[in-house]
Order: C-alpha cells, then sequence, then structure tokens
C-alpha cells in the first residue's frame, strides 16, 4: 500500500493537515535521532512553511500534487539553495548552494515538504557511513549494525518512519546497499533518466540520483516526478517520459528472468537462501527463471573502483578554498594554500581514492589501469546487451551479506569492497536496478533483492517488484517514527 | 650555419554571445565577477552544456585554414591546480580534436601546416594587488580554439607572416577579433635552432602579446640558443616567458616539472557528432578571404599590390572599400581616397582595425562621383573629404554651387594667361631651369579660381603656353 497515496488522502480530507504531519515527523525525528543519526541537519522552520503552504492551498480547495505537503529528506550532497550542503566533509563545512539540484527543484514544486539532510559517507566514498564527519547511521533494525552506505542515512530515516521518502544517489550501489541494509526500496535509475544537475559529483559517468522510500509504489510516484530530460544536464536523455506508476499492476506473466550464478554464488548463506526463496516467487507468478553466467559481472568490480577513483581525483580537485568551503588558515603560498586545505579537510577515506585515481590516471600507468578498465566496462555493456535479448530482467542479492556491524569494515577493508559486489555492474552499464527487501537473516537483519533492468526500463523492473511485494506480503517498515494505522 | 625550427600554438577567444558551457555572455571588459554561473565558477553539482554556436565557429575557422574536420570528435578534461581554473581541470580537447590537417600559406607559396584545432574553455584571471591576490572568473569558460601549427617554420619573416596571415583569415571569418592586445589571441613559440638535419632541443616561448614581440622574442631566443651550441653547450627543455623591458626571455619552468595532465574524456559531456551536411553549411557561411580578395583587386581593380595589401589588411576597411567602389570604374581613386586621407585620419592601427567612420560608403562613393564628372577637382575633394570624416555630412552639405560649378577648359585657359603676366620674374625663373617656379604659378591659378581648378591640369596649360 503506499503511504503517500494514503498520507494524499488524510490530507485531502483534512484529517491532517500538512502541518501536523510535518510537526509529527520533526518531534519522531528529535526523538529517535540521537540514537540513529540519520539526519544531520534539521531544517524544522523551512519545512513548516512549506507545509504551511500546501494546507492553505488545501484550504482553497487547490488541486494538489501526490508529493504536496510529503515529508521527506535529501542526501547531504543534492544541492539545496540557501541550505548547507557539505556531502558529510569537513572541507564544504557552511557551503550554502546558490542554486537548488534539479531533482530537488522538481519536488520542491510539487511541494515537497524538506525536513533535512541526511547523512552519509563522505563525498559518497564508503558503504557504511562510517567515513562521514558527522559519525556513521546506525541500522533501525539493529543499532550496532550500520545502516549501509553511503545513502545510509536516508536509508535509516525512512526505515525508521522518519521521512516517507528520500533522495539519495547511487554511484555503485550507494542507494541499493543502504535500502537493502534497512529494508526499504531503493531504486538506482538509469543512468540519464534523472538530472544529475546539483548532485555534488562523486564519478560523472556513474553518478545517478535514486529514490529510496518504504514501498514500491511510494517510489514509483517519486521517480516519475524527478525524472526526464534536464537542459542543463546533457548526459540526461531527451526524449524520455516516465510513467513507471502506471505500469505497476501489469501482469508479469511469461517475464523471462536471468539470474547470473556468479553473484548467488558469491552470497552469504542466509542471503542465498532468501534470494533463492524469491526467485521461486517470481516462479510461481508465472515468470520464467533461468540461471546462467556473466563472468564479467565479477570483473566489473576492479573495473568499477579505477573508474570510479580516476573521476572523483578529477571531480574533488576543485576544492581547494579558493571559492567555497574551508580554507586552510595559514600558509604562505598559493600552492601550501590547496596543499593545506586539502589535507586538513578531507578524510582518510576521500584522501585514498583520490590519490588511487590520480595513479591510474598516471603517465606510464594509464594504460595498465585506467585504459583496461575502460575496455573491461566496454565488454560488460557489450554482455549486457546480448543479455537482455534474451531476459526482460535480472535477479540478483543487492549485496552478498547482510548489515555489518559498526567498525566492521574498518577491520576488513576488502569485505566493505566486496559490499559492492552486486550492485556496480548497473552503474558501469548505465542500467535501472531496485532493491527491494525479501527476508531477513538469522539475527534478524533484512535481506535485499536486486532487480536490474535494460536502460530506461524503469517501468519493467519497479513493476516485477510490486508484483513481487504483493506476492510476498509488503515487508513493512520497522514499527517507530511516524506510524499511522488505517 | 644554424637553421632555425619553430612552431605555433596559439590560442583564438571565439567571439560567441555566450560562453562555451553556460549561458553567461562572453565579452571583454566587465567588472569582475559579474559575468559568472555556478557552471562557470565550477561549483560543486553544477555542468558544463556544449555551446553549438562555438563548434559552428571552431569549424569556421578549420575551413578557413583548409582543415579537414572530424566527424565525431570529443571533450576531454585537462587536470592541472591553479587558483584561476575552478574546476581544477579544463575541459578541452585531447586525442580526437574537431578540425585537423590544414595550413595557412605564405605569400611565396610555403604552405605551414596546421596540425590541428581544438575547442577549449578559458581559465580566471589572477589580479595581483599589494597584498592579496585576488580572482576574475569573467573570463573563466570563454570559448577559445587551439590552433596548432606543424614545426615547419624556418625563419623570424616566416613566423611573422603566419602569425598575420593566421590573424587575418581569424578576423575575417568573423569568429574572432584577434586583439592581442587584449588577449583575444595569445601565441606560444616552440623555438630549436640545428646545424644538422636534425631537430635541436626546443624551447617554448609562452603567451607573445603581439607580433611586434613574436619577433623581438624569437630573435633573441635563436641568438641565445645558437651561442649556447656555439660554445659546446646544450640547450635545455624549457617554457620561457619574454620580458618586453629588457627585450629577453626567461625560465619559466624546465621539463621535469611539467605537469601530468591525466587526460580522460569528459564524462559529463557527450561526443561532438557533425554531419557532413553541417560542415557544407558552415563552409558556405565563410566570407571571401584575404589572399583571394588580394588576387581580385589587383587583377579586376587594377590597385597596386602594396595598396590592395593595406585594403585587404583591415576586413572592415575592405568591406567599406568594396562598398564605395560598387559600380563605379574610379575604384582606384576610391581606393587612394581611402589610404591616402582616411588612414591619415586614422591614425592609429587601432582605429584603422575598427575603421569607425562618421560617413558611409555611399558617401565617399557620391565624392568620387563628383570628381569623375569634372565638378570638383581632385584636391578640393580631399579637402572636402577631410570635412566629412569630422562632421560626417555629405559632400554636397559642405560643397556650395560655386564650388560644384566646375572649371571650364577656357577659363583656365584664361587664367593661366593672366598668371603669366603678372608674374614674369617667376616665368623667367622657370626659363632659367628652375623648375619648382611653375608652382608658384599653379598656386596663383588656384587660389584666382578659389580652388576650383584642377591642379594638374593647371600645370600641364602652363607649360605648354610657357
Amino acid at each position: 500500500m503506499s503511504e503517500i497515496l494514503k498520507l494524499h488522502n488524510m490530507l485531502c480530507s483534512k484529517e491532517i493537515s500538512a502541518k501536523e504531519l510535518t510537526q509529527k515527523y520533526l518531534s519522531a525525528i528529535k526523538s529517535l535521532n540521537p540514537d540513529l543519526n540519520a539526519y544531520i541537519k534539521i531544517s524544522e522552520d523551512e519545512a513548516l512553511i512549506s507545509a504551511d503552504i500546501i494546507d492553505r492551498k488545501i484550504a482553497g480547495s487547490e488541486d494538489i500534487d501526490l508529493l504536496s505537503g510529503i515529508p521527506m529528506t535529501l542526501k547531504d550532497n543534492i544541492s539545496t539553495k540557501g541550505n548547507d550542503t557539505t556531502c558529510c566533509s569537513k572541507i564544504l563545512e557552511g557551503y550554502k548552494p546558490i542554486y537548488d539540484a534539479t531533482a530537488w527543484q522538481r519536488l520542491k514544486s510539487k511541494g515537497a515538504v524538506h525536513l533535512g539532510k541526511t547523512n552519509m559517507d563522505e563525498f559518497a566514498m564508503g558503504c557504511t557511513t562510517e567515513t562521514s564527519v558527522y559519525g556513521s547511521s546506525k541500522n533501525p533494525y539493529n543499532k550496532n549494525f550500520v545502516a549501509g552506505g553511503s545513502s545510509g542515512g536516508t536509508a535509516s530515516a525512512v526505515s525508521a518512519n522518519l521521512a516517507v521518502y528520500g533522495i539519495g544517489s547511487d554511484t555503485g550501489g550507494s542507494v541499493r546497499q543502504p535500502a537493502s541494509f534497512c529494508g526499504c526500496v531503493g531504486l538506482k535509475p538509469t543512468y540519464g533518466a534523472v538530472s544529475r544537475y546539483g548532485l555534488i559529483a562523486y564519478a560523472s559517468s556513474l553518478d545517478t540520483v535514486g529514490v529510496l522510500a518504504g514501498n514500491v509504489a511510494d517510489t514509483a510516484v517519486v521517480f516519475d516526478r524527478i525524472a526526464g530530460f534536464d537542459p542543463m544536464d546533457s548526459t540526461s536523455r531527451p526524449d524520455f517520459s516516465p510513467c513507471a506508476f502506471d505500469f505497476l499492476d501489469k501482469d508479469i506473466k511469461g517475464r523471462k528472468i536471468g539470474v547470473p550464478q556468479e553473484l548467488i554464488d558469491r552470497a552469504d548463506e542466509d542471503v542465498k537462501y532468501q534470494v533463492l526463496k524469491a526467485i521461486k516467487i517470481f516462479e510461481d507468478m508465472g515468470c520464467v527463471v533461468e540461471f546462467f553466467s556473466m563472468p564479467s559481472l565479477i570483473t566489473a568490480l576492479p573495473a568499477y573502483y579505477i573508474i570510479a577513483c580516476a573521476e572523483a581525483s578529477s571531480n574533488l580537485g576543485r576544492y581547494d578554498g579558493v571559492r567555497y568551503g574551508l580554507k586552510a588558515e595559514c600558509f604562505e603560498s598559493i600552492h601550501q594554500m590547496i596543499c593545506k586545505t586539502r589535507s586538513e579537510n578531507f578524510g582518510d577515506e576521500v584522501k585514498k581514492r583520490i590519490m588511487l585515481g590520480t595513479f591510474v590516471l598516471s603517465e606510464g600507468y594509464y594504460d595498465k589501469y585506467y585504459a583496461k578498465a575502460q575496455h573491461l566496462r566496454q565488454e560488460l555493456k557489450a554482455q549486457f546487451k546480448k543479455v537482455f535479448e534474451r531476459y526482460d530482467a535480472l535477479v540478483t542479492p543487492t549485496s552478498p551479506k547482510t548489515a555489518f556491524r559498526l567498525c566492521e569494515v574498518e577491520e576488513n577493508k576488502e569485505g566493505s569492497f566486496n559490499a559492492d559486489l552486486c550492485t556496480v555492474s548497473a552503474n558501469l552499464g548505465g542500467l535501472p536496478a531496485v532493491s527491494l527487501p525479501c527476508g531477513k537473516d538469522s539475527r534478524g537483519l533484512p535481506v535485499g533483492l536486486q532487480i536490474i533492468g535494460d536502460k530506461f526500463m524503469e517501468n519493467r523492473i519497479l513493476n516485477l517488484a510490486k508484483k513481487f511485494e504483493e506476492s510476498r506480503g509488503e515487508f513493512g517498515l520497522k514499527d517507530m517514527g511516524v506510524r499511522f494505522d488505517v | 650555419m644554424y637553421k632555425l625550427t619553430s612552431g605555433f600554438e596559439t590560442h583564438v577567444e571565439l567571439k560567441t554571445n555566450t560562453k562555451i558551457f553556460c549561458s553567461c555572455s562572453n565579452g571583454f571588459g566587465s567588472a569582475p565577477n559579474t559575468k559568472c554561473c555556478p557552471v562557470c565558477i565550477g561549483l560543486p553539482g553544477a555542468l558544463p552544456r556544449l555551446n553549438k554556436q562555438v563548434v559552428e565557429f571552431a569549424v569556421k575557422a578549420g575551413l578557413a585554414l583548409n582543415c579537414k574536420i572530424n566527424n565525431l570528435s570529443y571533450m576531454d578534461r585537462k587536470n592541472y591546480s591553479y587558483p584561476d581554473l575552478p574546476k581544477a581541470y579544463q575541459i578541452s580537447q585531447f586525442d580526437v580534436p574537431l578540425c585537423y590537417d590544414g595550413f595557412v600559406e605564405l605569400s611565396d607559396g610555403k604552405k605551414i601546416g596546421i596540425t590541428r584545432i581544438h575547442i577549449e574553455e578559458d581559465a580566471g584571471k589572477l589580479i595581483h594587488n599589494d597584498e592579496d591576490i585576488l580572482i576574475d572568473y569573467n573570463r573563466a569558460g570563454v570559448p577559445l580554439i587551439e590552433i596548432v601549427s606543424e614545426p615547419n617554420i624556418e625563419s623570424v619573416e616566416e613566423a611573422k607572416e603566419f602569425a598575420e596571415k593566421l590573424q587575418l583569415i581569424m578576423r575575417y571569418t568573423g569568429v574572432s577579433d584577434c586583439k592581442m592586445q587584449e588577449g583575444s589571441m595569445r601565441c606560444d613559440v616552440n623555438i630549436s635552432v640545428s646545424e644538422s638535419e636534425s631537430l635541436g632541443t626546443r624551447t617554448e616561448i609562452k603567451n607573445m602579446n603581439s607580433i611586434a614581440n613574436i619577433r623581438k622574442a624569437m630573435e633573441y631566443e635563436v641568438k641565445r640558443q645558437t651561442e649556447i651550441l656555439k660554445s659546446g653547450g646544450k640547450v635545455i627543455q624549457e617554457t620561457l616567458g619574454f620580458d618586453e623591458k629588457s627585450g629577453t626571455t626567461y625560465s619559466m619552468r624546465t621539463k621535469e616539472d611539467a605537469n601530468d595532465y591525466r587526460f580522460f574524456r569528459e564524462p559529463d559531456l557527450l561526443p561532438i557528432h557533425i554531419s557532413h551536411e553541417d560542415i557544407e553549411k558552415i563552409r558556405r557561411t565563410i566570407p571571401e578571404l584575404p589572399h583571394k580578395k588580394l588576387k581580385r583587386y589587383v587583377a579586376d581593380f587594377g590597385i597596386d599590390k602594396k595598396d590592395a595589401e593595406l585594403l585587404v589588411k583591415y576586413p572592415r576597411v575592405a568591406s567599406f572599400f568594396e562598398e564605395a567602389a560598387y559600380g563605379i570604374k574610379s575604384s582606384k581613386k576610391v581606393a587612394n581616397f581611402i589610404l591616402g586621407v582616411i588612414f591619415a585620419f586614422l591614425k592609429s592601427e587601432t582605429l584603422k582595425e575598427e575603421f569607425d567612420l562618421k560617413i558611409s560608403p555611399e558617401s565617399l562613393r557620391e565624392l568620387v562621383l563628383l570628381t569623375d564628372s569634372g565638378k570638383l577637382n581632385v584636391s578640393k575633394a580631399k579637402l572636402t573629404l577631410e570635412q566629412m570624416l569630422l562632421s560626417g555630412k555629405r559632400a554636397e552639405e559642405l560643397l556650395n554651387d560655386d564650388d560644384l560649378r566646375g572649371f571650364d577648359d577656357d577659363s583656365l585657359l584664361s587664367l593661366c594667361q593672366k598668371a603669366i603676366e603678372v608674374n614674369p620674374k617667376t616665368v623667367a625663373d622657370y626659363k632659367g631651369g628652375k623648375d619648382k617656379a611653375i608652382m608658384a604659378l599653379v598656386g596663383f591659378v588656384m587660389r584666382e579660381s578659389k580652388g576650383r581648378a584642377d591642379a594638374g591640369k593647371a600645370k600641364e596649360k602652363l607649360i605648354e603656353i610657357i
């Protein structure tokens, strides 16, 4: 059941005012956030003003959009005019953009109520939010576990009902993996479906603006409103008009689903068990499931890290203290000012990736690393093209593991790189992919199921996701935060 | 004997309406940081979008320089860190430029190869104050083309002619003002000297801001390198600056501290596709280029080559000349009026380049036609033209009926006879061999006729009578 639709009806029937709704969320945030650390900044005044505008529209019997008055959150790398946008990095402390990101601007124009910015790994580099300058967000299912990352704060907030939905970003799994860890739905759209304008770049050829919500229908509602051509982003597709919501209830009988054996084999037992069970449900619904082998899904991981770091090393060059953000206080030359500003204000993970990226692009190493990674990417894309001639969608685990314990990744870095194993291919291929909960592991932590589609086939994967959700029975968010029982 | 080898890398600012990746206006001279937006100051999250006009202008420039055009080319990032570069990378073109394989033909027929032309963005400007360093980002994102020549320039004279031709062709295409003093054309000159066939170690002189300086810097650098080699030393590969005051070059950086630019494809922009049809459409917008114009002026108008070169040197002068000379026989006279009276009036190079006159080409044509019909003599016409240039008035507004009555041969004859009668001493001087004395008699005729007589005719007539 769509939470957004339910709240929209309540607003329209004046069962609750937008202001009351917003206040409920604000007070839930105040009581739960100290534990969860999902939000890093709460925009109480702004949220109440937005809600008030919607209330006046309702009072005036004006038509309102489904998203009008619905409280939501933005990941801290989505630019908001006049409002701190820091990528949870010290280097952007106090930075207030002078323009709105397109995705946010579109939601704002629909009357969305922005509750505040949610936590993330610094510059989206990480899979736990533990690289955030604000410390890590906690998993609402168990506070000893991480919420995942990099959109971990957003996932934590949605999962704990501290926002109806959130806008995150996904470069290698940063929407889907935390959604999977926190038991909510996360959509990474096709590259070019949603404008990246105003999303602070990590790796430009992989970055996408995505949606996190409590269920598939809400995800579709939000996606339909943020997607579509934007002249400000040259890589956004001119002729794409999203209509995922209208396709949700289409019959899926006869749909062909491919399951890449490599990704099943590499998952933990608990995860494998739940995913295979989910696959069975698709078969029961009349889909044709076929296991197949696609080795390039495995070589995708190193290719991803090389490309992402290379682009990041370039994208993050601009943080030099000259125009915005923090600047080193004492320096004797321009060169020293830039060096000190960056050394003092970037975290270790960011520095590591900048150095790695600089290295793989350097003379003498470019061919060995970057060119090779690009080659693997082309190969992967070619294989995806063939695969989607055979299948309507691919089903995989979202993550080989369920949520990590706090600090676990710190002790085992390699494990954290592998956490992206199932998700990075969709970014390298520019494909849409959605993660939705499909069960729990033995510790009671959610397991995520990933459905990958062909380019601009959000309709199709969300349709499959919705049917699965119905058939399996809605997973339901944690019984915390703002709950309405109808 | 040491032989010079030189190649040019020339940056030309394109005169498009807006910047290369955003809609900020593109123009010289505004208050600092007033022509900026999130895109050109590289705010986090802002994305570039390629200005179509930049591609068209660059293709136009390429075609005018006889280049081939790549139907598919790419934008790349050139990474380096400096406060005037807002994103810490310049969006440029690396391995697949828009244009390649062209040439500029020198007057002796030698072709200087153009290796490639690519498009890129300019950086901002650092302004050094007493204590602070300030930055003006108005120039950040101004579109540039970089024109890279083959290293087959073999003398300072060739270099000078190449730079002048390049500048002129760019001005004719209208893609740039190419004002070196304002920085809308900047040359980096690569130089090496060698005694043998193999090339010597080269140095690069950066950011030359006038053709005169290119010449001075090259002459100095050739001398410097030759002296090093003669004394058995080695030239170091380095980047040099040119100090105008002392006329010498100085080292800016050596090869060792050269940047590794870590080029890679710009992921924020799509590849550039240009169809053959688009290229042909652009080709049709290229006006007649200077070398063709020059030939035509000499062949069709009978203008001396030297004069024709002067007319062609300034695109605005050439177009004014052609309009003024349109449909009349005495185009040579039009050229003389422009090169004589108007050029004397426009004293500086800049004024000639701008050619911003108060009179129209039609006014000049009218004036020339008055002299053709014999209504006005040439010397009076020249005086009139000077007044026209000052006032912007047309010839007929400045001349009265008396001036325009003309002066018939009978009147001239009687005035000449009068001159001889009244000035017997001067006549005697002339007869005694003082050729110049005749001019005093001509002066008399001119005074008596109030300037209406034709001085040339008067002189002939006087000599005839005497």
